[in-house]
């Protein structure tokens, strides 16, 4: 960096670039963990205006605000920009911010592969939403139609609004796995002496199976789309069964990445939950070993599980008979975690701040989402759901709690270690009740709209389904504008406020406690000496 | 641990890790000759694949059942539409798990271009769901310039699991002219963009 060594003259230092150079060129952890929550935050708004939109719509039936493309347009763009912009970079803050503090590493292991990683993301966002906008100019073709799951032979005709999406997902693709290369080298490689991968923080281990996962899963996605490109302007047929190829593969293909992706988000958020519970109960992790078992066997075996959400393609009774055993199998780990979570919290000295109450909340809308998730992994039961709100009902009773507001209990748990004040516990406690209460309005009449039938991704439904409806979107109103308290309460966290103590939490447990708050630019350039009691 | 030594582990990792990442790309792609084996390896065989194989490549499998059964062809045309429309096949005698294809004529009696679609329904209304058409007009509309007529295919099939006391079965399209038009971009768009919306109608 010539361009900033006038700032500078210690030779050994790195130069500390101020002002825009400051983030277009960091190598600092924390300055990136603070990008990737930005950019999380900056899509979370435009993925919960597509959502709110979609909901306006279907407040009644009939066809109002939009036309049925754009409708499924929106649908489409929503599940990516919440999933691929929203929840994933957020997860990837956290982990920059807290993994080098947790393991007393001075940053990540390979610091300009990081700027790298954040800096694609801005680009495959803008690819993102370029792929949701090209077909309102002239010539600029169809709308997206297909949902996220960009199923053939309909993303095969889809006009070139597709390409900027494929664009957008090898991108995206590119930046997660990069980032989860460095995640992993940074694990296995800079703990402090004496942190033996069994003494590692719970979050670590969280995100070392996440980045294993990703870097399992995303090529095999990327390979699809690939396939998936060429088929619309090389003349394969991977997908074209006139031309030999089978539109099942894909479906394959992208199950292969979708089912792991979706532990790709809850596992962070478990991580998160691993640390928030034991310090509001004031009492160590129970089962430090059972939960970094549990979490290898979600991992193994959602590997194998994909299928599930491919009954109605026709497979054989064998097949789908071990799909369906294979998931049920799932909810066994799933739920050790969560009884763990349950005996830490037994007998201890409870205390309510905003982080442990999203934690309690999380426990009890997660479980209630993997029950309905068994409902759904049952094959004829699933023929009556598949398709339906149900289904919807479902993925969001699992990933808002168990991706979304994990990642905000990380947020509220580690504000003031990040910015050296506290957040304003009143407010935080305020936002906690609307946004929960606004998010089961939202998604609780699902499910019975889903049992009576009404099916997914369809602009109108039929008058019966109209009272639930209702009420889903008044809720979906609540939950969505909630989020600008979120917002209020994160800025003037930010720009002020009590100042934190370098442990903030009575409870906490954990090296990240024992540098100041906010930490120093530089933190353990000495690595830390691991006593007993920091393991887990 | 000198940092010699942890630069060179951390390179190893990283080189191990960009290997197993090129490994899953080309994962994904080696799925496709890896499915075919396995299906072939454990005889798993998919619903679609079983009956495409007896109804194409082996038509005397055991899957074919030696029943007889009748079906007949109907056709009405909704007065809105000017055009002619019959089955060039009244009736058949089809053996379920066999792929048959029935040809049907229409003409468009008016001088201007007129589209059209075809609603199917099937009597006994219990035996809808055992007739497979692989291929039929009425999946989309069709339009037919002035004056001209064409000859449009149905292929199907019957299943072989056809309950045992349906011994013939009736199919019947009623034409008519849609009431909303197709979905569109907005008129002003379409001049450059009909291309893309031509090919988005044939889905
Ligand atoms: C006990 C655990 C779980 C079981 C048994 C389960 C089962 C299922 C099944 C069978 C489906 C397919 C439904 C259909 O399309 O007909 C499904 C859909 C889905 N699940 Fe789960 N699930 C579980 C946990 C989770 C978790 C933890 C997440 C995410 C954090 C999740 C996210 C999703 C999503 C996003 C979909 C819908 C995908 C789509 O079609 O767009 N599930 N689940
Ligand atoms: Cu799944």
């Amino acid at each position: 960096m010539s361009h900033t060594s006038t700032l500078h003259d210690a030779p050994h230092h790195h130069a500390n670039p101020t002002g825009w150079r400051r983030w277009l060129f960091s190598t600092n952890h924390k300055d990136i963990g603070t990008l990737y929550l930005l950019f999380a935050l900056a899509m979370l708004f435009m993925g919960g205006a597509s959502a709110m939109l979609i909901r306006a719509e279907l407040f009644q039936p009939g066809i109002q605000l939009l036309d049925p493309d754009l409708y499924n347009n929106l649908v489409t763009n929503h599940a990516l920009l919440m999933i691929f912009g929203a929840v994933m970079p957020a997860a990837a803050g956290l982990a920059n911010w807290m993994i080098p503090l947790m393991i007393g590493a001075p940053d990540m292991a390979l610091p300009r592969m990081n700027n790298l990683s954040f800096w694609i993301l801005p680009a495959a966002g803008t690819m993102l939403i370029l792929s949701f906008v090209v077909p309102f100019f002239p010539g600029g073709g169809s709308q997206i139609n297909t949902g996220w799951t960009l199923y053939p032979p309909l993303s095969v005709q889809v006009g070139m609004s597709m390409d900027f999406l494929i664009f957008a997902i090898h991108l995206l693709g590119i930046s997660s796995v990069l980032a989860s290369i460095n995640i992993i080298v940074t694990l296995l490689n800079m703990r402090a002496p004496g942190m033996t991968l069994m003494k590692m923080p719970i979050f670590c281990w969280t995100w070392l199976v996440t980045a294993f996962l990703l870097i399992l899963v995303v090529p095999v996605l990327a390979g699809g789309v690939t396939m998936l490109l060429f088929d619309r302007h090389f003349g394969t047929s991977f997908f074209d069964a006139a031309g030999g190829g089978d539109p099942v593969l894909f479906q394959h293909l992208f199950w292969f990445f979708g089912h792991p992706e979706v532990y790709v988000l809850l596992l962070p958020s478990i991580g998160v939950l691993s640390h928030v519970i034991p310090t509001f109960a004031r009492k160590p992790l129970f089962g430090y070993k059972s939960m970094v078992g549990a979490m290898i066997a979600v991992g193994t075996i959602g590997m194998v599980v994909w299928a599930h959400h491919q009954y109605t393609i026709g497979m054989s009774l064998g097949a789908v008979s071990y799909f369906m055993i294979g998931t049920i199998i799932i909810s066994i780990p799933v739920g050790l975690m969560i009884f763990n979570f349950i005996a830490t919290m037994w007998r201890g000295a409870m205390t309510f701040e905003t982080p442990m109450l999203f934690a309690v909340a999380i426990i009890l809308m997660f479980t209630f989402g993997g029950l309905s998730g068994v409902m759904l992994a049952v094959v004829p039961a699933d023929m009556q759901y598949h398709d339906s709100m149900f289904v919807v009902a479902h993925f969001h009773y699992v990933l808002m709690p168990g991706a979304v507001f994990g990642l905000f209990a990380g947020v509220f748990y580690w504000l003031p270690k990040w910015t050296g004040h506290m957040y304003d516990e009143r407010l935080g406690k305020l936002f906690f009740w609307i946004n929960v209460t606004g998010f089961n309005l939202t998604f609780f009449p699902q499910h019975f709209l889903g049992l009576a039938g009404m099916p997914r991704r369809i602009i109108d439904y039929n008058v019966m389904f109209t009272e639930f409806n209702v009420i889903s979107s008044i809720g979906a109103m609540i939950f969505g504008f909630s989020h600008l308290l979120l917002l209020y309460i994160v800025i003037k966290t930010i720009r002020g406020g009590e100042p934190a103590t370098s442990r903030v939490w009575e409870g906490a447990r954990g090296l990240e406690w024992e540098v100041a708050s906010p930490p120093p630019f530089h933190t353990w350039e000495t690595p830390p000496l691991i006593r007993q009691e920091q393991s887990a | 641990m000198n940092p010699a030594a942890q630069a060179r582990n951390k390179r190893r990792t990283v080189w191990l890790l960009s290997l197993l990442v090129l490994g899953m790309f080309g994962f994904g792609f080696a799925l496709m000759p890896l499915y075919d084996l396995l299906c072939q390896v454990t005889g798993i065989q998919s619903v679609s694949l079983r009956s495409a194989g007896e109804a194409v490549a082996e038509p005397l499998s055991i899957r074919e059942d030696s029943r007889l059964i009748t079906i007949k062809f109907d056709t009405s045309v909704h007065p809105n539409l000017p055009w002619d429309f019959q089955p060039l096949e009244r009736h058949l005698q089809v053996h379920p798990g066999k792929l048959y294809q029935v040809n049907f004529a229409a003409r468009n009696r008016s001088s201007a271009s007129v589209t059209g679609q075809a609603i199917p329904s099937v009597a006994p209304w219990q035996a809808t769901a055992f007739l497979n058409k692989l291929e039929c007009f009425c999946f989309n509309r069709q339009t037919l310039a002035g004056g001209a007529s064409v000859e449009m295919p149905l292929r199907f099939m019957i299943s072989p699991d056809l309950p045992p006391e349906i011994r013939s079965l009736t199919l019947s399209y009623s034409l008519m002219k849609p009431e909303t038009p197709a979905p569109e971009l907005a008129p002003e768009l379409a001049p450059e963009s009909a291309p893309e919306s031509a090919r988005h109608e044939k889905g």
